[in-house]
């Protein structure tokens, strides 16, 4: 027994002295890198560390369905990490909680980070009142993926650029087979209407963020042609659970357009039998008219990286998010995912801006607009798509709707109004 | 009398240490959770305590105006109301089997059964979202086999919470079976044999012998497997996350994602307080209807 004891104490040792002996030397960094990402990423880990052999970079992987969750909580409890990946919709949030490392004066004296190689729009989603807090990783934006034998047969201008021009190739889309549908628009979803009304100019929101705006003329005009599209019976009236293999039944023709994002050039290539293989391609989105320019605005997606408060290193921080933003990375980094570069620069190395599906991602790009950056952004738009969801079922007139969807936002946002009120009011005292 | 009270003083002497854990751990949180629910403490208030508000009743009102919140608390109680029976039958029928004279290996019986009690729910989620593939699952191909049309289990919002309960059911029913097979030991041997020599058949001995000395039993097992199901959340966390359409969304699901999701504190707390308060009229009115049983006796 005492043995057994004396040999578990000596053992306790060793461990001991094994843990105190490894920091003295390396800086270690933790890092935190959603879904797919955070697999595919330890695969640039190995060149890091040659480079940095001072830095022991440790990579945990996060399920994305849990990662705001995670993030959150991690902050309450004081375990985040040094570095992590985040959705750059998110960004907003983790700044009114003052998790996030303001990153401009470090970004100027980067040699790697070039912000007029990225795409302005993904930038602007990293930006909150003139601060940095994150720095592009990898964009994500939607365009339009069509059928391109069924809109040739549809003899009608191709790309569309304005919304007049699309409703026209919808409908000659329909008219080829009046069983089928011109487009698939899941109702469920608050991407499509979004963008839509961003197109317009109109934000969303009013008054700095304060108020919904749907009732805005502009968002108006953009939630009637959208929820037209339906009552027209040019896209069905399905939520994504409703479509039982998308791809299974754009082959089929149930439907000629779709609008979704880069995730799926790789899916299409997968998942399409091969003889639809070169019936498909890309274009961006058109926008509500000649006035607007061509293309229209669409998404700023993507994810970012950022340093948290508390980060033990920011040296060792800053070398591993200047190595990720090298363009020879970030091509590779494409080549492993999937996911499309934040520099112009990747896009030429990795061979992308001379693929012309993905070269619609590219132009669109140029036109990506970030969402409201309000913290409450993930609220807004779950009561978007429930809101739109009500009119595309028949339940609620798009007025009424909008009317609703004013109120429910403005409910939402009525702490921030109280405390942008109360700081305005300090700001004068 | 002296010595009563020197023993009084000696018990709670001896009770102090637990009572402490249990005003830190449990007194202390609560009392907290129902400040909270009267303030709107959320991401601000994270931030700076001084962001948050007293707000009154206003995140109880507002829970009653939500449809989400319907939406929960309907799917609560049709997973309460086909879950608790179903469950419970399971487990007596279990049991009653478990307990036969006839059966052999009782032990591994009660071992098999126990075992989805203490297995891990992430791993037994794999395999019934396996079980319920639409295309390649056991249950749709035995469907397919009989000639019947297959679901969607998980899918369709019709059935996903069908299939969250078979699922909550088969994971519970072990604990009442293990709490059944007691009860059923416990009833004295000379009933059975009574009732036999009074030419009592099989199905009169379970109605008139079985079921009666069972009451007790059968009490407190309806009003564990009710509290459970009330307070389910990790089965439909884990298969669906609530989803398709909210059809899964049950209402301590609807806590989390206001808690930990939008960060509403003051919001989820209520909720927590709403819930308790349901779970607690529906073991009430249990135990009422139980004494006016035995008064009636």
């Amino acid at each position: 027994m005492a043995a057994r004891l004396i040999a578990a104490l000596a053992l306790g040792a060793v461990a001991l002295a094994g843990c105190a002996r490894a920091p003295a030397t390396r800086q270690p960094l933790s890092f935190w890198a959603m879904g797919r990402e955070g697999e595919v990423v330890r695969k640039l880990v190995p060149e890091f560390e040659r480079r940095h052999p001072e830095i022991a970079l440790e990579v945990q992987q996060i399920p994305w369905t849990a990662a705001h969750e995670k993030l959150l909580t991690a902050y309450v409890g004081g375990t985040t990490p040094d570095v992590a990946q985040l959705g750059n919709t998110w960004i907003p949030e983790l700044v009114a909680l003052g998790a996030l490392e303001p990153l401009d004066s470090w970004i100027a004296r980067s040699r790697a980070i070039d912000r007029n190689d990225g795409f302005p729009g993904i930038w602007q989603t990293n930006m909150l009142d003139g601060v940095t807090w994150g720095v592009p990783w990898y964009v994500d934006t939607r365009v339009l993926f069509y059928r391109s034998d069924l809109v040739a047969a549809a003899h009608v201008p191709w790309p569309p650029r304005t919304w007049a021009e699309w409703r026209q190739a919808m409908e000659a889309v329909k008219a080829l087979a009046p069983g089928r549908f011109a487009i698939l628009l899941p109702i469920d979803e608050w991407e499509k209407p979004v963008i839509l009304s961003l197109q317009t100019g109109c934000g969303l929101l009013r008054d700095g963020g304060r108020y919904g705006a749907f009732r805005d003329p502009r968002c108006r005009r953009a939630m009637a042609f959208y929820t037209d599209l339906f009552a027209a019976r040019l896209a069905p009236a399905l939520d994504a659970t409703g479509v039982a293999n998308l791809y299974q039944q754009f082959a089929e023709g149930y439907f000629a357009m779709y609008i979704t994002g880069p995730w799926n050039l790789g899916e299409f290539r997968r998942r399409l039998p091969p003889e639809m293989q070169d019936r498909w391609a890309t274009v961006p989105l058109p926008a509500p008219d000649a006035s607007f320019g061509y293309p229209g605005a669409s998404l700023a997606g993507g994810s970012s990286l950022v340093v948290l408060r508390g980060c033990r290193s920011l040296a060792a921080a800053a070398a591993w998010i200047d190595y990720l933003s090298e363009p020879a990375q970030q091509a590779e980094f494409y080549r492993l995912s999937g996911n499309l570069p934040a520099r112009r620069a990747a896009w030429t190395a990795a061979g992308l801006a001379s693929d012309p599906r993905a070269a619609a991602f590219l132009t669109q790009l140029e036109r990506a607009v970030p969402t409201p950056q309000v913290p409450e952004w993930e609220q807004i738009a779950a009561r978007i798509a429930d809101r739109s969801e009500e009119v595309m079922r028949g339940a609620r007139g798009l007025d009424a709707a909008l009317t609703d969807l004013d109120a429910d936002i403005d409910r939402i946002l009525e702490k921030r109004r109280f405390l942008l009120a109360r700081a305005a009011a300090r700001g004068r005292r | 009398m002296r010595s009563v009270r020197g023993e009084a003083r000696a018990a709670w002497g001896l009770l102090a240490p637990a009572l402490a854990a249990i005003a830190l751990f449990f007194a202390l949180p609560v009392v907290g959770g129902l400040i909270l629910s009267f303030t709107d403490f959320d991401l601000y208030a994270i931030a700076d305590p001084g962001n948050a508000r007293f707000v009154g009743l206003a995140n109880y009102v507002g829970l009653l105006r939500d449809p989400l919140f319907w939406k929960a608390l309907g799917n609560t109680l049709l997973l309460v109301g086909l879950g608790v029976p179903l469950s419970m039958g399971v487990a007596l029928a279990g049991a009653l089997l478990v307990n036969s004279p006839l059966a052999r290996l009782r032990a591994v019986y009660r071992t098999i059964f126990f075992a989805p009690v203490v297995t891990t729910l992430v791993a037994a989620a794999v395999v019934w979202r396996y079980l319920y593939h639409p295309r390649f699952g056991l249950i749709n191909r035995a469907l397919e086999a009989c000639g019947l049309p297959t679901v969607d289990w998980l899918g369709n919002p019709r059935w996903a919470m069908v299939a969250i309960t078979l699922m909550a059911v088969w994971r519970a029913f072990g604990y009442s079976l293990v709490i059944f097979v007691a009860g059923l030991q416990a009833i004295p041997g000379s009933l059975y044999e009574a009732a036999r020599l009074d030419g009592a058949g099989g199905w009169q001995i379970f109605t008139r012998i079985t079921l009666p000395q069972l009451r007790g039993t059968m009490f407190f097992v309806a009003i564990l497997t009710t509290v459970g199901f009330f307070q389910i959340f990790a089965e439909p966390y884990v298969m669906t996350r609530g989803g398709p359409l909210n059809a899964t969304l049950s209402i301590a699901l609807l806590m989390y994602q206001q808690g930990f999701r939008w960060w509403n504190m003051g919001r989820a707390s209520a909720i927590a307080f709403v819930l308790f308060g349901l779970i607690l009229t529906v073991s009430v009115a249990q135990a009422l209807v139980r004494r006016r049983q035995e008064g009636g006796r």
